[in-house]
């Protein structure tokens, strides 16, 4: 049988059992292997004596993280059911470690946040929910933990789930809102349904994850974007194609094309794979388009349909995560990417800085500071080929580094040209 | 909430194409990448994607094998052919040469392996052809400290990793700025597990070396694992050689991999044993990361792969 594969991100602090949860799905689908379990055995022992079994440890990977006893940085965990091959990307909860939950975030289909029954909607699970939705997934899953410590309570989810409904309301990018009561450590309605919440109609947690809509379902419902990444053409013949991966919509052989920025336009004469001519080829392939026309493009252009262009701008506001200890101000200049395109960019001004716990947006900055995420109006050297990051979340994103140590300092969402 | 159609993309083809994606982005960022090429199955895989990546031109980048001398014969037939079928150019950076230049020391004993050896042999042949990027076949699935790392990571001027200082990877956007003297790895199967690469090896009929299927040789047992025997085996006290069904499930050097017994001669049978394993690959085979709790982690600081 066919699987497709499903990304999701994990989110919720040390004490909220993400690591637990994690575990758990990987432990009850049976995806966790025997030395593996061998070893979070033993270590568990090691620091909780004789019988117990520390799920969490399964997923905790550094040395430095085991001594601490936290997750410093995105674990990637893969496991297959008979229905979907999924890949976890396990985010630390703390606040200095936004960075990687935005990391985490940034490539998922469905976000799970993670709520402790007892101690309700806390800042954390906030701030998780807002990143989520700021990075653009476009499904939630909420799932109500250590729901056996408020004895599988009826009233206190319903609680839960209409006070976090109130919060969530003014997450305009996620499209849907599912909410799981669990408990990680007992296994109830992660894997299995549970009998301890009969008042439960929905689906076990892997259940859902394994029927909800992948990002790209329906690829004709999004305009074609292929941002040309390599050129491929042999020293010998006339063979010039160009290569990259779709990052959305579809494309057909015989369809016309334009260029942006260079403004060219064409007809797709053929679109090679190693396999062979494809008549249609959708997002996210990988492929090689000839076109009818001779024209020079190169790495960094994009390829569209001339109905339905992105748009072309050197002005354009951004959300951005800041990454890096030193401040951005305006006037800072860094290297911008965006698809396959890198250009200069310059900081013309901060126009807020969000305050993840209220969600307020509170004006006029000085700076953005490590794990800060403000709007911010910048200046590129060359035009950029863009989507608004809520219709697009390849064509709109970006990357800042900073030009002397090369590290990458920011990601970036376009909001709109300026 | 609306329920999944029929696939529109197998995960396999999914995998494929971002694979195919780090491959190209690499290939146009940086100057003088290569992509080692061990002959195991990881590897194998790779220059399939490097096929689809940049046919019908030739690789933008040479192949490159760590040779620590230890190889299974097998082996190195099969990278032999495979290279001259390919029609690219193969650099053999040997462990040997760099024994011989006094660059590094045999280990000795019953346990010597040439394992942590390669790394000395790897960043010398990185620095001497001053490549800035080099193509692996890890992936994330296989190890602890493997699964934070990134599908481009960052190697300083000594070639250390430092899991404290690696970039965030965003989207698809890979920031492959470097400064002169570092390098970049770069991991394209990082999402991939074990199960996939055998089943994208069947999708594409891949041959790999015949040691990776069930076959005879004499073997004996050692910390709960079994190993090649070769002429110069230094064995202990109480063991014993005798012939054995085997197959091996990862190819590292013949002194630190051990096989399972298997009668799995086939990539069908092979893929149905692994997808009913309980043990994971590097779990079962790898003596190199028994050593301690976070042996590839210290590895990795020191460069290894």
């Amino acid at each position: 049988m066919t699987l497709d594969l499903l990304r999701f991100t994990t989110a919720g602090s040390v004490d909220d059992g993400k690591s637990t949860l994690i575990g758990r799905l990987l432990y009850d689908s049976k995806q966790v292997f025997e030395d593996q379990l061998e070893h979070v055995e033993q270590a568990s022992e090691r620091r909780g004596g004789e019988g117990s079994l520390d799920l969490a440890l399964l997923t905790d990977g550094l040395r430095a993280e085991r001594e601490q006893g936290i997750t410093i940085d995105v674990a990637y965990r893969y496991f297959a059911t008979a229905r979907r091959r999924f890949i976890i990307a396990d985010c630390p909860g703390h606040r200095q470690y936004t960075r990687n939950m935005v990391t985490g975030a940034s490539t998922a289909d469905v976000s799970v946040v993670l709520l402790d029954a007892r101690r309700g909607v806390l800042e954390q699970s906030k701030r998780h929910a807002f990143i989520s939705a700021l990075l653009g997934i476009p499904e939630m899953v909420v799932a109500i933990n250590k729901m056996d410590l408020v004895e599988y309570s009826r009233e206190r989810y319903e609680e839960l789930v209409e006070e976090f409904s109130g919060f969530a309301a003014k997450l305009s990018a996620v499209k849907h809102i599912t909410f799981i009561p669990i408990s990680a450590l007992n296994g109830d309605n992660v894997v299995e349904l549970s009998e301890l919440t009969p008042w439960y109609d929905g689906p076990a947690l892997l259940e859902h994850l394994e029927q909800v809509e992948v990002a790209y379902d329906h690829p004709n419902e999004k305009p074609a974007r292929f941002p040309v990444q390599w050129v491929i053409r042999p020293a010998s013949g006339d063979y010039r194609g160009y290569s990259g991966q779709l990052a959305s919509g579809a494309l057909r052989r015989g369809e016309e094309i334009a260029v942006l920025p260079g403004g060219g336009r064409s007809r797709i004469a053929a679109i090679d794979t190693y396999d062979g001519e494809l008549e249609e080829a959708m997002a996210p392939m990988s492929l090689t388009l000839r076109l009818e026309d001779e024209l020079d493009i190169s790495r960094g252009e994009l390829i569209c349909h001339p109905d339905e262009a992105p748009a072309v701008a050197r002005e354009f506001e951004a959300d951005i995560c800041w990454m890096t200890d030193e401040l951005l101000r305006p006037g800072s200049r860094y290297v911008l990417k965006q698809t396959s395109r890198s250009v200069t960019a310059v900081i013309d001004r901060i126009e807020d800085l969000i305050d993840v716990h209220t969600l307020e947006r509170m004006p006029a900055p000085q700076e953005l500071g490590l794990n800060d995420i403000g709007r911010v109006h910048l200046r590129t050297s060359a035009p950029l080929v863009f989507d608004p990051y809520t219709s697009n979340r390849r064509t709109g994103s970006f990357i800042l580094i900073d030009e002397s140590s090369n590290a990458t300092v920011g990601a970036g969402m376009i909001a709109v040209a300026a | 909430m609306s329920v999944a159609a029929r696939p529109q993309l197998s995960h396999l083809r999914a995998l494929e194409s971002e694979a195919i994606h780090v491959m190209r982005e690499v290939a146009a960022e940086f100057e003088r990448p290569v992509l080692l090429f061990s002959g195991g199955k990881d590897s194998i895989v790779l220059l399939r994607l490097a096929e689809k990546a940049f046919r019908p031109a030739p690789f933008p980048f040479p192949l490159m094998h760590v040779d620590t001398g230890h190889n299974f014969p097998e082996v190195i037939e099969y990278r032999d052919r495979r290279v001259a079928e390919l029609g690219e150019r193969l650099i053999v950076a040997s462990v040997q040469e760099s024994i011989d230049n006094g660059r590094a020391v045999e280990e000795t004993g019953p346990r010597a392996s040439r394992n942590r050896l390669q790394t000395v042999t790897l960043l010398d042949a990185i620095a001497e052809h001053d490549f800035d990027a080099a193509f692996g076949g890890a992936r994330r699935d296989e190890e602890r400290a493997r699964a934070k790392e990134r599908i481009l990571s960052f190697r300083d001027d000594f070639g250390q990793w430092d899991p404290k200082n690696q970039r965030p990877e965003l989207w698809n956007l890979y920031n492959g700025r470097v400064h002169r003297g570092e390098h970049a790895r770069v991991f394209p199967l990082s999402n991939w597990t074990e199960l996939d690469v055998w089943e994208y090896i069947d999708q594409e009929q891949l041959e790999v070396p015949s040691i990776y299927f069930a076959h005879e040789r004499p073997v004996f047992r050692r910390d709960g694992m079994l190993y090649a025997w070769r002429e110069d085996t230094e064995l202990i006290d109480g063991e014993e050689v005798f012939d054995a069904t085997v197959r091996y499930r990862t190819v590292g050097d013949m002194s630190c991999t051990g096989g399972v017994e298997s009668l799995a001669a086939t990539l069908e049978e092979v893929v149905t044993e692994i997808a009913a394993t309980r043990i994971t690959e590097r779990g079962e085979t790898r003596a190199d990361d028994r050593v301690s709790e976070a042996a590839m982690e210290d590895r990795k600081k020191d460069g290894y792969f």
